[in-house]
């Protein structure tokens, strides 16, 4: 068995708030092999984007990560120092952010900022890297990436910006990315041009994605694997058409069944009631409790996050093992 | 199933247009902003630019019809579609609202056409006065038109927040302590209070977590078959579009491309925009499917392309596409079509 690019085991990230102790991660185990894309799904405030500053290492106080293990090609990224984890960030893993001007500085000509990224981790010349710079434009689709490196970033539309972001995500043929929502704002005609960048990426250098996300449309044609999270904690995984086709959890299934071309045209949509709870004041047990429909007595007890299925976890006593026909 | 609405195209197809573009067109300046200003001061010869937001557009919309608004982003939907609601005048054509000019009305009877149609947003926050509670919000305006007496105001202002699914008990709240979803429900109450018969949403459930999402488009379906109203959805979401509408319309760079019914242009779109457009929606039922784009960028309003403004991307152009503006032209029963390879057959 080989090694996988990452692994979250029971990784649990906390913010110490003036109001209380915001559980924003909570137990979250994942594993993202060579090649492969994981979508991390859940609805807002669930928790998908500080699990990806976690694992980048970004986590800013008043939040720490406050258990749990993140393994990177085996190694526990919490063993190392700063700056082999800067050494590693930008280079072997990189991030992809919703708002691409994260990435790209305003007043800085874009290839000052890429030569800059090249040499950071490269012992490469100046020439050398701008030509690295200019292949990186060239392959996400930016025409006459030549003339484009000397633009500035304001001059690119919002799609090509986040073109950019990914070329610089690419530059140093990352093991990992990770995605936060990248063409969540965008046009799905553009949208459709970075996801077929993303695929090109992980069938050509064997890059490992991790692509967050609140739209499961996105993940059904673009994951291999999918990790559903509600309030902190996933509380379903599998392979992508599994999980799809025959949900385990009540969450899942509700979410799945609330997507408009799942139900037939002009008629009520299914919907889970009620709304996501507050992290601050979690009442114990299963979260998901007040809004399920399967609830009982029982549910008032923490749910185990247990393997059901081979390959296939849920967070939850009493799932929907009656509908997963085996593939 | 007695929940699904009645085939929406039986019922749409005799009524008088509730409301009608013709010829609509709107342009804006686009200022210039200080560098451009400094740079024209030092005698640089800058030019205000003008963007066609809008470019002769004729759209009809009748009596209890959902009218879906497609396309990308800057294509013009929202121009449009506060035109349509009559809160932003055109620069050329005339919006009818039950066959009259809307520049032609005056007094009460402009305050009534204007109380008609109402408009819901996308952020529901930002269109709610935060200093106000929820029964100001809803109350305000039926009171100050004589659409409810004080006395009966309370029990008017409960009636609104239950059809729009919110506790009563709630209304001495302020915006402000409340989720996206219930946000959205105060500002659909408050529509709803001033007893319109049209409603233009401009992207009213885009930033609803999907469960909401579901919950919000259900209440707007539900209301619908109550108060007989008649919608133009806006919405770059084309699932939440084919789910809801009667009728689709395809903006592209201020003109529209296609229209036709909804059932239609999902199963075989006829603008070759269209066709682009539908093939890039992720759909939940497709599994590890490989994703292309559609080729070249979304191109600036300020310069559209010349002809058919689809021609640099579109893969049947011609050379007669980048000369000749097509026409908008009906194609079959209910559907029409700007586009030059339908004169070829
Ligand atoms: N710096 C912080 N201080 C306190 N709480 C925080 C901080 N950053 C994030 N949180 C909380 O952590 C929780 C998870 O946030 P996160 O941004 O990961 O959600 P998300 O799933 O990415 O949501 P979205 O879809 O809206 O981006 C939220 O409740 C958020 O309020
Ligand atoms: N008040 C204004 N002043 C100047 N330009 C404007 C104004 N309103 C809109 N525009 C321009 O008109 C064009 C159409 O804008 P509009 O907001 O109607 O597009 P839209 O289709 O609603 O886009 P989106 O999907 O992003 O909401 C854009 O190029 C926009 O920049
Ligand atoms: S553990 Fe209980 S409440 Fe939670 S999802 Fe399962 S059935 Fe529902
Ligand atoms: S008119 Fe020409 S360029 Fe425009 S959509 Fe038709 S074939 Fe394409
Ligand atoms: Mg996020
Ligand atoms: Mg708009």
């Amino acid at each position: 068995m080989t090694t996988p690019t990452l692994e979250a085991r029971n990784l649990r990230t906390h913010f110490f708030t003036r109001a209380g102790v915001v559980k924003a991660v909570d137990d979250v185990s994942f594993t993202v092999e060579r090649g492969k894309v994981l979508g991390l799904v859940g609805e807002s405030g669930s928790g998908k984007t500080v699990t990806g500053f976690s694992i980048l290492g970004l986590v800013d106080p008043p939040g720490r990560i406050v258990g749990g293990q993140i393994l990177f090609r085996g190694t526990d990224l919490a063993t190392l120092s700063e700056a082999e984890m800067r050494r590693l960030r930008g280079n072997r893993i990189a991030m992809i952010f919703q708002d691409p001007m994260m990435t790209l500085n305003p007043v800085l000509r874009i290839d000052t900022q890429m030569i800059e990224t090249v040499l950071a981790h490269a012992k490469v010349s100046k020439a050398e890297a701008r030509q690295r710079a200019r292949d990186a434009l060239g392959q996400v689709g930016i025409p006459s990436p030549e003339e484009r490196l000397q633009a500035y970033p304001h001059q690119f539309s919002g799609g090509m910006r986040q073109r950019v972001a990914i070329a610089i995500a690419l530059l140093h043929k990352p093991d990992l990315i990770v995605a936060d929502e990248p063409t969540t704002a965008l046009d799905v005609t553009i949208q459709g041009q970075i996801l077929a960048e993303a695929q090109k990426l992980c069938a050509q250098y064997g890059t490992a994605l991790i692509w967050i996300t609140h739209d499961l449309s996105v993940v059904a044609g673009l994951a291999d694997d999918i990790a559903v999270m509600y309030a902190g904690k996933v509380v379903e995984s599998g392979p992508v058409g599994e999980v799809l086709d025959a949900p385990l959890h009540p969450y899942t299934n509700g979410l799945i069944g609330s997507v408009p071309s799942r139900n037939h045209r002009g008629a009520p949509l299914s919907q889970i009631p009620g709304m996501t709870p507050s992290l601050l004041n979690l009442p114990p047990g299963c979260a998901f409790r007040a809004r399920c429909p399967r609830a009982e007595a029982r549910c008032a007890e923490p749910p185990p996050f247990a393997e059901y299925l081979p390959g296939r976890h849920a967070r939850c006593i009493h799932p929907h093992l009656d509908q997963a026909v085996p593939a | 199933m007695s929940e699904t609405l009645e085939a929406p195209a039986m019922r749409t197809t005799d009524a008088p247009p509730i409301v009608e573009a013709r010829g609509v067109s709107r342009r804006f300046s686009k200022t210039l902003d200080f560098a451009a200003k400094l740079a024209r001061r030092l005698g640089v010869n800058v030019r205000e630019e003008v963007v066609h937001a809008v470019d002769g557009v004729d759209l009809a919309i009748r009596r209890g019809e959902v009218v879906g608004l497609v396309g990308e982003s800057g294509c013009g939907k929202s121009t449009l579609g506060r035109m349509i609601a009559g809160i932003l005048p055109p620069s050329d054509g005339v919006i009818l609202s039950h066959g009259r000019d809307l520049r032609s009305l005056d007094g009460p009877e402009a305050r009534r056409v204007k109380l008609a149609t109402q408009m819901i947003f996308q952020d529901p926050y930002a269109s709610l006065n935060p200093r106000l509670k929820v029964e100001e919000i809803v109350g305000e305006a039926p009171l100050v038109h004589g659409l409810v007496r004080r006395g009966d105001l309370a029990g008017y202002v409960d009636e609104q927040l239950r059809r729009a699914g919110l506790d009563p008990a709630l209304k001495k709240r302020y915006p402000h302590q409340f989720s996206g979803g219930q946000r959205q429900r105060i500002g659909i109450a408050r529509a709803l209070a001033v007893q319109p018969d049209f409603l233009v949403c401009d992207e009213a459930v885009a930033a609803l977590d999907v469960s909401i999402q579901a919950q919000i488009l259900n209440l707007f379906m539900k209301l619908r078959k109550e108060l007989d109203l008649t919608y133009l959805f806006i919405s770059h979401d084309l699932g939440v579009v084919e789910h809801l509408s009667d009728r689709v319309v395809i903006m592209y760079l201020g003109r529209v491309v296609e229209e036709a019914p909804a059932e239609e242009v999902f199963r075989s779109p006829n603008h070759p925009y269209t066709q682009a457009l539908l093939a890039e929606v992720p759909r939940i039922d497709t599994r590890k499917r490989s994703f292309a784009g559609v080729q070249g960028e979304i191109p600036s309003p300020l310069h559209p392309p010349s002809g058919c403004h689809f021609h640099p991307r579109c893969p049947h152009a011609m050379e007669r596409c980048k000369l000749e503006r097509p026409a908008l032209k009906a194609i079959a029963p209910g559907r029409r079509s700007a586009c030059h390879l339908n004169d070829m057959v």
